[in-house]
C-alpha cells in the first residue's frame, strides 16, 4: 500500500533537495543549510524505522507493553548534538574564509585563488 | 488521525525545504530552517521519539538559527549568485532519489513490528533494561549504560568541536583573554524584551535542571538539558550584552567546564575498572548492581550535561566575540 512507504518517500524527497542545494548553490552558508537539510532527512529516516504501530514512547509504564525501538532514538539523539557542534566548526571556517577572501561565494573564492 | 498528522508534517517539511532552495535571502533561509527544526521535532513526538524531539526542538529551532544569524551578521545577508536550474547536479540528486525509492520498496512497511531493526538488540533493551538497569526510560538506559562507550565518543566529539571553533575564531586573532566590548547590547533599549527575558531565563534554567535530573524517569538527559541550559545563557547574553554575560560566566570558566564534563565521564569509567568491572560498567561501582547503575548514569549524564552546555555557550561566545572584533576592525 502507498501509505506504508509515504514516510520513506518524503525522506528521499528531503534528501534530494538537501543534496541539490549543497551541490549547486555557491554561497557557503547556503551550502551548510542544505547539508543540514540532508542530515535531518537521515534523522527522519531513522525515527521512521524505529516506529512500531500502536507502540508508545520507550519509557516503561504499566499502561503499555508495546514500545517503539529505543536504539535508533539513542543514535539520533546524540547525532543531533554532534551535528550542531560540527556545523559550528564549519561555520567558523566560513568566518575565516570571509576574513581572508572577503567573500563566501564559491566562484569568487576560486577566481581569487587562480589569480 | 496520527497518520494524517504525520503526513501533513512531512508535507510541510518538504514545502519548507523547497522554499529554502528557492530563496536568495539567507536570513529567510535561516528562519525557514528554524521552522523546519520545530516541525521535525513535532514529527519526532508523533513517532514516539520524545527524547529526540526534545533535542531537536532545542537545537534545530534554538541554537542552529542563533549561530547562523551571528555568522550572517558578518558574512552578509544576500547571496550573490544567480539562481538557475543546473542539469547535472539535478540529475545526480534525482538519481540518488531514484535509487532510494527502489530500495525503500524492499523495506518493511512503516510501523510494522516485523522489521529487521526490531528483531535483534531492540527487543532485548525493551524487555530487560527496566529490570537490569532499574530505570524506566529505555533511551537513557541504552545511551548511558549499554552504549556508554559510544556516548563517551560523542561527548569527546562535541568537546573537540568546541576547541576547534575557539581556536579558529579567537586563536588566530591574538585575542588576549580580557577583551571587554564597551558597546552595550543592541537589545538594551527593548524594555519589554528585557523584562520578559528576565522572567523567562530562571524558568529556562530551572527546566534545564529538571530535564537533567529527571532524565532517568521521563524524557530528558544530559544532551537535552545541556542544550536547554545553554539556550538560557545565550538568551541572557543577547538581552544584556557580552560584557555582563562575561561577568556571570567568564570564558575561562567555560573552557574549564567543557573539559570537566568529559573528565567526569571518563573518570566514572576508570573508577569502574578500579572497582573490578569493565570500563563504564557501573554495576561494579556499588555492591548493589542496580544502585551502581543509578549512580553511574547520574554521574555520566552530569558530565554530558556540563560538556554540552559549556560547549554550546563557548561556541556562541566565540562567534559573538569574533563578530564584535570584526565589526570594530571595519571601522
Amino acid at each position: 500500500m502507498i501509505l506504508d512507504y509515504l514516510n520513506y518517500w518524503a525522506v528521499a524527497m528531503l534528501m534530494m533537495i538537501g543534496l541539490y542545494i549543497t551541490m549547486t548553490q555557491g554561497n557557503l552558508v547556503k551550502k551548510l543549510i542544505g547539508l543540514n537539510l540532508f542530515q535531518t532527512s537521515v534523522f527522519i529516516f531513522y525515527i521512521s524505522v524505529a516506529k512500531v504501530s500502536g507502540g508508545t514512547a520507550p519509557i516503561a509504564t504499566e499502561l503499555s507493553d508495546l514500545y517503539s525501538n529505543p536504539l535508533p532514538h539513542v543514535l539520533i539523539l546524540t547525532a543531533i548534538v554532534v551535528g550542531i557542534s560540527t556545523l559550528a566548526l564549519a561555520l567558523s571556517l566560513v568566518a575565516q574564509i570571509k576574513a581572508k577572501y572577503d567573500s563566501i561565494e564559491e566562484d569568487e573564492i576560486r577566481q581569487q585563488d587562480s589569480e | 488521525m496520527s497518520l494524517f498528522l504525520d503526513f501533513s508534517l512531512l508535507l510541510m517539511l518538504i514545502i519548507i525545504a523547497f522554499a529554502i532552495a528557492r530563496t536568495r535571502d539567507l536570513f529567510a533561509a535561516v528562519m525557514f530552517s528554524g521552522i523546519y527544526g520545530l516541525l521535525s521535532a513535532s514529527f519526532f513526538i508523533l513517532s514516539d521519539a520524545v527524547d529526540v524531539a526534545f533535542t531537536e526542538a532545542a537545537v534545530g529551532a534554538g541554537i542552529f538559527p542563533i549561530l547562523m544569524l551571528v555568522v550572517l551578521s558578518f558574512v552578509g545577508r544576500y547571496e550573490r549568485s544567480e539562481r538557475r536550474l543546473k542539469p547535472v547536479p539535478l540529475l545526480i540528486a534525482l538519481g540518488c532519489g531514484a535509487v532510494l525509492f527502489v530500495a525503500f520498496q524492499q523495506m518493511p512497511a512503516f510501523g510494522s513490528p516485523d522489521g529487521p531493526s526490531h528483531q535483534h538488540v531492540g527487543p532485548r533493551y525493551i524487555e530487560e533494561s527496566p529490570s537490569e538497569i532499574g530505570i524506566p526510560n529505555m533511551v537513557t538506559s541504552v545511551l548511558a549504560s549499554y552504549r556508554g562507550f559510544d556516548t563517551l565518543g560523542e561527548v569527546v566529539v562535541i568537546f573537540t568541536a568546541a576547541i576547534g571553533v575557539f581556536a579558529l575564531l579567537l586563536g588566530a586573532t591574538g585575542w588576549s583573554g580580557h577583551y571587554l566590548p564597551l558597546k552595550p547590547s543592541s537589545m538594551s533599549s527593548h524594555k519589554i524584551l528585557r523584562i520578559v527575558g528576565k522572567m523567562l531565563i530562571p524558568l529556562i534554567l530551572l527546566f534545564g535542571l529538571y530535564v537533567q535530573f529527571h532524565g532517568e524517569y521521563g524524557p530528558g538527559g544530559g544532551f537535552q538539558a545541556g542544550v536547554i541550559f545553554a539556550a538560557g545563557i545565550i538568551l541572557y547574553t543577547m538581552l544584556f550584552g557580552m560584557q555582563r554575560a562575561q561577568r556571570v560566566i567568564p570564558l575561562q570558566a567555560l573552557r574549564l567546564l567543557t573539559a570537566l564534563g568529559v573528565l567526569i565521564y571518563g573518570s566514572v569509567g576508570i573508577v569502574s575498572i578500579l572497582s573490578g568491572g569493565n570500563f563504564l560498567d557501573y554495576s561494579a561501582l556499588l555492591p548493589d548492581d542496580i544502585a551502581g547503575q543509578h549512580v553511574g548514569i547520574i554521574l555520566i549524564e552530569l558530565g554530558v550535561g556540563i560538556t554540552v552546555a559549556a560547549s554550546m555557550t563557548l561556541i556562541f561566545f566565540a562567534f559573538t566575540l569574533a563578530s564584535i572584533s570584526a565589526g570594530e576592525s571595519d571601522k
